[in-house]
């Protein structure tokens, strides 16, 4: 069965490529903008993986997290990081939130697709 | 297209968004607004830049903005102050930024000094280089806290790839809680080679005491293969400061394992075959995806800055090739309809309130406001060329030394694509004279008593069905005893002309005129304003001077609001019908036999008031009759050409005025001189538009042949 993959970046750049890699290796993408439509997206979709960008105007990756895991429909969804910083503190925040794993950007798609497929129960 | 190549269209898009929210966030950050929202949004833009342009390998791009990334998040999290001079520099640094994305995009290369000179500034207001070196390797997954394992060349042969490993994971309650689950663990240990599998359940309690999220189980696993100790730690990347780990070589004779779990691993195996490499996969995603990609509608809310409150207007991205022929449609819709009307009123025989002409009307009227919402799809805000003048006021204020503020109104106006692409060229000239010519230095300024920084204001708005814009500056106005005496030194006027100021103000419009003591590079040759005119009448507009000594110059452009339709006045010449532009026809009139001076054998002159200007027989010109019409029995227009000023057309007569739909007739047929394009009158036939200029042109070719060109006194110019 095909599996889900909810993106959530605010840059349609980075969306389209997600959406590019990963339905080229069988997965279904749906996408949002920023964590609030992402929150939005959660009340109609079942994503079997979520992939989030932290710097996001309205509701950043951090909100968003704590959010879908203190949602009892979605708390068990694994939620990949998909960002350009590495620093140590928000590695530790976003774990903190509640994080499965961590992509830094510019991502390679053979490890991002190995990632998704990796938490991907 | 290539996905790829259209994801790349799609993010130099982008980043055209993301340059505007930069250069309108600093802005306003310049006038004080220092709110957590405005700072976050410049981060974001230059973050976005940054990442999109790592992802397509854009190095000198992705290092600019690196450092530029890492001040602006210092100032978002206080740690430095967002002063004037700070802000300063964020905006050349923004400059810089643009630049390296239409180097990225168009090819080319920024300029590597400037770039390096910016970003040692940035540095400079970093508070110390915690992260240096570049973050723009593409990189691996990286565990949260993962200790590059060494598996370095100088090391026993124990940290090269090992037959065989045993493992000892335990997970803790925070391990779940992150989604995550030990099964999925194993299974990718399993991809690395043969695994056996023990579980220690000693720990888990009788399920009336048992916590369902608790963690109770103790795994041992023993990995066959060649594999280093590097490869299995990446497989705990995600999970390693949630589980008690501990990975030590065995030795290679395998044991006889108990495998408990065998068979939930085979479940887990089945996903650990290799992804498919992105390229072959390419096929399908362009078999799905719909003819044209970018005709794919994707609902976007705009985009609105400052009204928080007010629900985003949505919209939606269509292919322009769409839109263009729909109004081609609409146009054509509309000679139908035109031409329809007066079949009938012809055929019926003029019962005015029958049904069919009261139909007709409903018909016209409906069709009308299809032509008008269809021309509103086109219709752009002129924001998108105003946004670009800040940047360019800045360039040229610190090129020429002047300090200068730039003052804009009714960016929203909307104008047709056509025309809206086409403002820069003449917006950008005017801004420049204005900042060169009209405002004085800082030192000149105080001295008059004015404020030292000089304002630049350009407005927009719409006035009497055309668009009308605006640049006024506050600096000394033309000095006319100068533009007079320079006028009569290049021979443009007579040295005893009598003018009125208004008309001294305007001689700045002709070719070759300059009264900069130093030609600044930037301003050109003193072909400025004459270059504006010219873009200006091509566009089927109209620009004009007012100025006060002392006080500042205004010059006001105005433009149709589109180029698909022409006003147009219908003429007859010879059996022929033609069209001439209003915006170039000044008045038309009926000579006087006593008006019409012959010069030299085949020319002849009109005298309109006390100024002669050239007469040309358009139907001659254009061969289409014989015999020339005889001026008293005819009209003549006169007209503004360039080049050549103020010249009379003489037709047969005059039908009327109405507005055209343009056809062109060198997309279908091939370019004509004398012949801007064609239109199809209500009757169905074919009338020609007339290129006032080309008309001209082509006739003093032919009289130059003898006698040298009358030279006309200037007369008013601009209307």
């Amino acid at each position: 069965m095909t599996q889900t993959v909810l993106t959530v970046d605010d840059s349609r750049t980075i969306r389209e490529m997600l959406n590019h890699t990963l339905s080229a290796a069988g997965f279904r993408v749906v996408t949002a903008e920023d964590g609030v439509h992402g929150l939005d997206v959660l009340q109609t979709e079942r994503p079997d993986v979520i992939i989030t960008d932290i710097n996001m105007p309205r509701l950043d990756g951090f909100g968003f997290i704590e959010a879908v895991r203190g949602d009892a429909a979605h708390r068990a969804t694994p939620i990949l990081v998909l960002t350009t910083e590495s620093e140590p503190e928000k590695k530790a925040r976003a774990r903190e939130a509640g994080a499965t794993g961590w992509i830094v950007k510019p991502f390679n798609p053979t490890k991002l697709v190995d990632a998704v497929r990796r938490v991907a129960a | 297209m290539d996905p790829m190549e259209a994801i790349r269209v799609t993010f130099f898009q982008e980043c055209e968004e993301l340059l505007a929210q930069l250069e309108e966030g600093l802005l306003a950050m310049e006038q004080g607004e220092h709110d957590a929202e405005t700072i976050n949004s410049v981060f974001r833009a230059v973050h976005s830049i940054k990442g999109g342009g790592g992802a397509f390998g854009l190095d000198p791009l992705v290092r600019f903005a690196h450092v530029f990334e890492n001040l602006l998040d210092q100032i978002r999290g206080g740690v430095t102050e967002a002063g004037h001079e700070v802000i300063a520099a964020l905006l050349r640094a923004s400059d810089m930024l643009a630049d390296h994305v239409s180097a990225a995009r168009d090819g080319g290369t920024a300029d590597e000094a400037r770039s390096d000179a910016i970003a040692a500034a940035l540095v400079a207001l970093t508070e110390g280089e915690a992260h240096g070196g570049d973050e723009a390797a593409p990189a691996e997954f990286e565990g949260l806290s993962f200790t590059p394992m060494t598996v370095a060349l100088d090391e026993e042969p124990a940290g090269a790839a090992q037959a065989a490993w045993i493992i000892r994971f335990k997970p803790h309650a925070s391990l779940y809680n992150k989604a995550n689950d030990a099964v999925l663990v194993l299974r990718e240990l399993g991809s690395l080679g043969r695994i056996e599998v023990e579980v220690d359940a000693e720990a888990v309690p009788l399920l009336d005491a048992m916590d369902p999220e608790g963690a109770y189980l103790d795994w041992t696993v023993r990995l066959t293969g060649e594999t280093d100790e590097a490869a299995v730690r990446e497989v705990f990347s995600f999970v390693d400061e949630d589980c008690d780990l501990d990975i030590a070589a065995a030795d290679a004779a395998p044991d006889a394992a108990i495998d408990l779990l065998s068979s939930l691993l085979a479940i887990g195996t089945a996903g650990a075959e290799a992804p498919p490499l992105l390229a072959p996969a390419i096929e399908d995603i362009i078999a799905a995806a719909p003819a044209g990609a970018p005709g794919k509608a994707e609902t976007a809310p705009a985009k609105a800055a400052e009204s928080a409150a007010l629900p985003a207007p949505q919209t939606i991205r269509v292919d322009l090739e769409r839109v263009d022929r729909l109004i081609n449609l609409v146009g054509e819709l509309v000679i139908n309809q035109a031409m329809l009307a007066q079949r009938v009123m012809e055929s019926s025989g003029a019962g005015q309130a029958s049904d069919v002409n009261l139909a007709l009307a409903d018909l016209e009227h409906l069709t009308r406001g299809i032509q008008d919402s269809v021309m509103a799809i086109r219709a752009q805000p002129v924001k998108s060329v105003f946004q670009r003048m800040p940047r360019l006021v800045r360039e040229v204020g610190e090129a020429v030394g002047k300090r200068v503020r730039l003052v804009t109104e009714g960016e929203n106006t909307e104008v047709d694509k056509t025309v809206v692409e086409r403002l820069s060229e003449p917006i950008t000239h005017m801004i420049r004279n204005a900042i060169d010519h009209g405002l004085e230095s800082p030192a000149d300024r105080e001295a008059a008593g004015k404020p030292a920084e000089g304002s630049v204001r350009l407005t927009a708005g719409h006035r009497s069905g055309r668009i009308v814009i605006e640049v006024s500056d506050d600096g000394k106005g033309v000095d006319r005893a100068r533009v007079k005496a320079k006028a009569i030194e290049k021979g443009l006027i007579a040295a005893d002309a009598v003018l009125t100021d208004e008309e001294i103000d305007n001689l700045i419009f002709l070719p070759g005129f300059s009264t900069a003591a130093a030609i600044s590079d930037i301003s050109g040759r003193g072909v400025g304003m004459d270059v504006v005119k010219k873009s200006v009448q091509a566009l089927g507009g109209r620009i004009s001077i007012s100025s006060q000594p002392g006080q500042g110059s205004r010059f006001t452009m105005s433009l149709p609001l589109t180029l698909a339709v022409l006003d147009g006045m219908v003429v007859s010449v010879g059996d022929q019908t033609l069209v001439a532009p209003l915006t170039a026809i000044v008045e038309s009139l009926k000579p006087r036999p006593e008006e019409v001076r012959p010069l030299g054998p085949d020319n002849f002159v009109l005298q309109i008031r006390d100024v002669y200007v050239p007469l040309i027989d358009i139907g001659q010109a254009m061969g289409f009759s014989r015999t020339r019409v005889d001026p008293t029995e005819g009209v003549a227009l006169l007209v503004e050409s360039e080049g050549a000023g103020r010249v009379a057309l003489m037709v047969d007569n005059i039908q009327g005025q109405r507005q055209v739909v343009i056809k062109s007739l060198e997309a279908n047929y091939r370019p004509t001189e004398g012949v801007a394009a064609a239109t199809i009158l209500g009757d169905g036939r074919v009338a020609l538009i007339l290129d006032i200029d080309g008309v001209v042109t082509a006739n003093r070719r032919v009289a130059n042949r003898r006698d040298p060109p009358a030279r006309e006194p200037l007369a008013r110019t601009g209307t």
